[in-house]
């Protein structure tokens, strides 16, 4: 390639690398958000929690459906909508690869899930809480 | 050796006589889409004179990558071509409140999918709106679909295979590709 072109191949370059999806994390990343947010949520926040986390998934809070009621009790399991029936990939990180990699995605699901599981947002420290319980899940 | 590489030369043949076809095949629907949106004219003559319903012209081909991704999370996607732009628009404005579940979603992907939805539309003299003057929402509550499933007795809607008048893929077997045509359909047991 001559000189004087690579200022253009350069450009080409950014211009592809800028398309690529975005922000492509890890569980333990999108983790490591939720621990942030938590301890400047509550001063006193003491860390993340399996048993508990497991228990707000599979637990009620006042409406028909928990996690559960779709995810099933076992994570690792694929699901299913419990209203439509479309079945659902595992949420446990180690039977999906794909779950907890995408800041975006997870954020609209919790906002959504949340709301229909009960009729407000969770808290960073519930959400920590079952992405921990989710992530332990082997 | 020589036996892998000549599957692997005949499987790469068959893979572009595969894609090639493919491409035959997509290239027709083009072809269709040019004949004045084919699939939303004819559904609106059938459904609207009541003549060969179900027939060749029940195809919604009009397809867009984010609402196929957003709309199909739940349920199938279910084809814009079935409600009017104004129950579209009071669909997505309304996410948060999805016939009972949260379907929120942020203003980007909304003004994404809105427009798309908008220009594949059923016709708008098709609007139909309920007692509290509010565009219809459930697809099955237009008096199109209420004519076009007649025939359906409430004891078929209710069984297990099938659930809801709302699980299109129950009978209509290809009904994810927009294909609603008679001979695809196989009433669930």
């Amino acid at each position: 390639m001559s000189y004087y072109k690579q200022p253009l191949a350069v450009l080409i370059f950014a211009s592809l690398v800028s398309v690529l999806p975005a922000h492509a994390e890890t569980p333990q990343e999108i983790l490591g958000g939720f621990e942030q947010q938590a301890k400047a949520e509550s001063p006193d926040f003491q860390g993340f929690d399996v048993a508990r986390g497991e228990l707000f998934f599979n637990n009620t809070h006042g409406n028909d459906w928990s996690c559960a009621s779709c995810h099933t009790r076992n994570p690792a399991d694929p699901g299913k909508h419990a209203k439509t029936d479309k079945p659902i990939e595992p949420m446990a990180p180690s039977a999906n690869a794909e779950r907890f990699t995408d800041p975006k995605k997870v954020a609209k699901w919790f906002k959504r899930n949340c709301g229909d599981v009960l009729d407000r947002e969770c808290t960073s420290l519930e959400k920590g809480d079952v992405l921990t319980y989710l992530l332990s899940i082997k | 050796m020589f036996l892998k590489s000549r599957k692997s030369t005949v499987a790469a043949i068959g893979l572009a006589v595969l894609l090639a076809s493919g491409f035959a095949a997509m290239q027709a629907f083009a072809d269709d889409d040019e004949h004045e949106g084919r699939e939303r004219g004819e559904w609106s003559e059938h459904g609207e004179r009541g003549e060969r319903e179900g027939g060749e012209g029940m195809r919604f081909n009009a397809s867009n990558p984010t609402w196929q991704t957003e709309c199909s999370a739940c349920h199938m996607a279910y084809p814009p071509g079935l409600l009017p732009a104004s129950s579209w628009r009071e669909m997505m404005n309304t996410l948060g409140d999805h016939f009972g579940t949260d379907a929120s979603l942020d203003e980007a992907t909304v003004a994404e999918i809105l427009p798309f939805l908008e220009q594949n539309a059923a016709p708008e003299r098709r609007v139909e709106s309920t007692p509290d003057g509010k565009p219809v929402l459930r697809i099955t509550e237009t008096t199109w679909f209420k004519r076009q499933h007649d025939e359906i007795s409430p004891a078929v809607w209710k069984r297990d295979a099938i659930k809801s008048a709302s699980n299109c893929m129950a009978c209509h077997t290809a009904a994810d590709k927009g294909d609603f045509n008679e001979d695809n359909i196989r009433i669930a047991r």
